[in-house]
């Protein structure tokens, strides 16, 4: 194994800071909403969140496409790392939006289409996980994860999506059409912005540092297995 | 001997299809010698909506709310116990093995595996729909919009669940793993699925019906071609 890159430390401590900072900007520096009070600033690690789930859905889509063209076992690894960052996000932007949603909508859960679409795409990807461990041969698992991984992914944007499909009570902050297709701007303020931005870059770093440190635990893994199949011979 | 008339009547233009129904009369001509899966699926299927009727005390006033999401839980339950076995079946004396020596496209067995397996959906369906009707003197299930919205569910939910049951059935817990990946993947259908036939009952506009239907045929033809696709990397060994 090689030594830890020095930009992956770079990347941890970046991570450090600027979480440190972004807490400070929605904490702090960010105004308070009119109507919503304090509680208005889960919305900028919610909507993160959301951001890095995604984004971690995505990649193992990709290097799912990626590991069925090359049958390299290197994406196999990136696919996972993508999928288990984005499951712990995903599952923190669902945690985030239910203690936003207790004072705004009096209830923890409500059966909203956008939330139910949040966990559907939840539920594919434990699947995903429980698939993984049902299966010995590496290869076979590789190659029925990337199929999974792409399968699965329809569910993302159809939650994204579906709040524009069905009648739903899910805010709408970002790129908001209005009911006659005008286009209405950001509903924040300018300091908002400033937070939201940072927020949203902040945990860009963060779960880029993590998806690397997930690679790298993928490929030691790898190598314990290796070196196991040749202790046995 | 019958299967060399048969498809000869069938008259098809190309191989694809020829090869295709020889899988699909393959899978029935198999069940109807024993018709093991049709009938644990009808059981089944029974059995779940006489569950909801003691769980629910299903009176008239209550039934037009919850029958499209009792017939839907029936037919998805009844569904994935279909699935499982249609795919165990070929996994387990190597029928699998055999199926993919013959010299023909991937496609046309995942097809082939398809469309039996819509038929037995089907074969389920009809008599459940009877059934149902009987028992909550509620004929009113029988109407065009209905029917249209459970054959497009059929379709995307067998599309789905051909494919991941030939997933599971190579990993080590067949039958549990099934419900586990094709709920949360086929959910989206099973919801427009059943939204769209419940506006059906409760007699809505076509016009709000529409955006659920539009959904189910978006959901089924995204799943066909990712289904078509993928279905190479499956099977491969």
């Amino acid at each position: 194994m090689n030594e830890k890159p020095k930009m992956l430390t770079f990347f941890d401590w970046a991570s450090v800071i600027l979480l440190l900072v972004a807490s400070y900007l929605v904490f702090f520096f960010a105004p308070m909403e009119a109507v919503m009070g304090n509680v208005q600033r889960v919305f900028y690690f919610h909507v993160s969140m959301a951001w890095i789930g995604s984004i971690g859905f995505l990649l193992a889509v990709f290097a799912g496409i990626a590991y069925l063209k090359t049958k390299d076992r290197k994406w196999d690894i990136v696919g996972l790392a993508g999928i288990e960052v984005g499951l712990v996000f995903a599952f923190i932007n669902i945690v985030t939006g239910s203690i936003w949603a207790r004072p705004i909508w009096n209830t923890w859960w409500t059966w909203d289409p956008r939330l139910v679409t949040a966990t559907i795409a939840e539920l594919v990807y434990i699947a995903y996980i429980m698939l993984r461990a049902g299966i010995d041969d590496p290869n076979r698992r590789a190659r029925f994860g990337a199929v999974y991984a792409i399968i699965g992914f329809v569910s993302v944007p159809l939650s994204f999506f579906s709040i524009r499909i069905w009648r739903t009570i899910h805010p709408i902050v970002i790129g908001a059409g209005g009911e006659n297709g005008e286009a209405v701007d950001m509903q924040m303020t300018g300091d908002m912005r400033i937070a939201f931005f940072f927020s949203l870059f902040t945990f860009t770093v963060v779960a880029i540092s993590l998806v690397w440190h997930r690679i790298r635990l993928g490929q030691l893994q790898d190598k314990v297995e290796q070196l196991k199949v040749k202790a046995n011979m | 001997m019958t299967v060399k008339t048969r498809s000869k009547k069938v008259r098809v233009t190309t191989p694809f299809f020829k090869s295709m129904w020889a899988v699909v009369w393959k899978d029935l001509k198999a069940e109807g010698r024993s018709f093991q899966l049709l009938s644990a699926m009808w059981i089944f299927s029974f059995l779940v909506i006489l569950i909801f009727n003691f769980a629910f005390e299903l009176n008239i006033r209550e039934r037009t709310n919850v029958a499209s999401g009792i017939l839907w839980v029936a037919f998805v339950f009844a569904g994935t116990l279909g699935l499982n076995r249609s795919m165990a079946v070929e996994k387990d004396r190597g029928c699998l093995d055999g199926l993919l020596l013959a010299p023909v496209d991937r496609s046309v067995i995942y097809f082939g595996k398809v469309i039996g397996n819509l038929f037995f959906m089907f074969m389920v369906e009809i008599p459940v729909l009877f059934l149902f009707a009987v028992f909550y003197n509620y004929f009113e299930i029988f109407n065009w919009g209905v029917i249209l919205v459970i054959v497009l569910g059929s379709i995307g939910y067998t599309v789905v669940g051909t494919f991941l049951s030939s997933m599971s059935a190579q990993s080590r817990s067949r039958d549990v793993l099934l419900p586990i990946l094709l709920f949360p993947v086929v959910l989206p259908v099973v919801i427009n699925a059943v939204r769209a036939s419940g506006n059906f009952l409760q007699a809505q506009e076509f016009m709000f019906v529409w955006p659920s239907i539009r959904m189910l045929i978006v959901f089924d033809v995204i799943f066909l071609a990712l289904g078509y696709m993928l279905f190479d990397f499956i099977v491969e060994e």
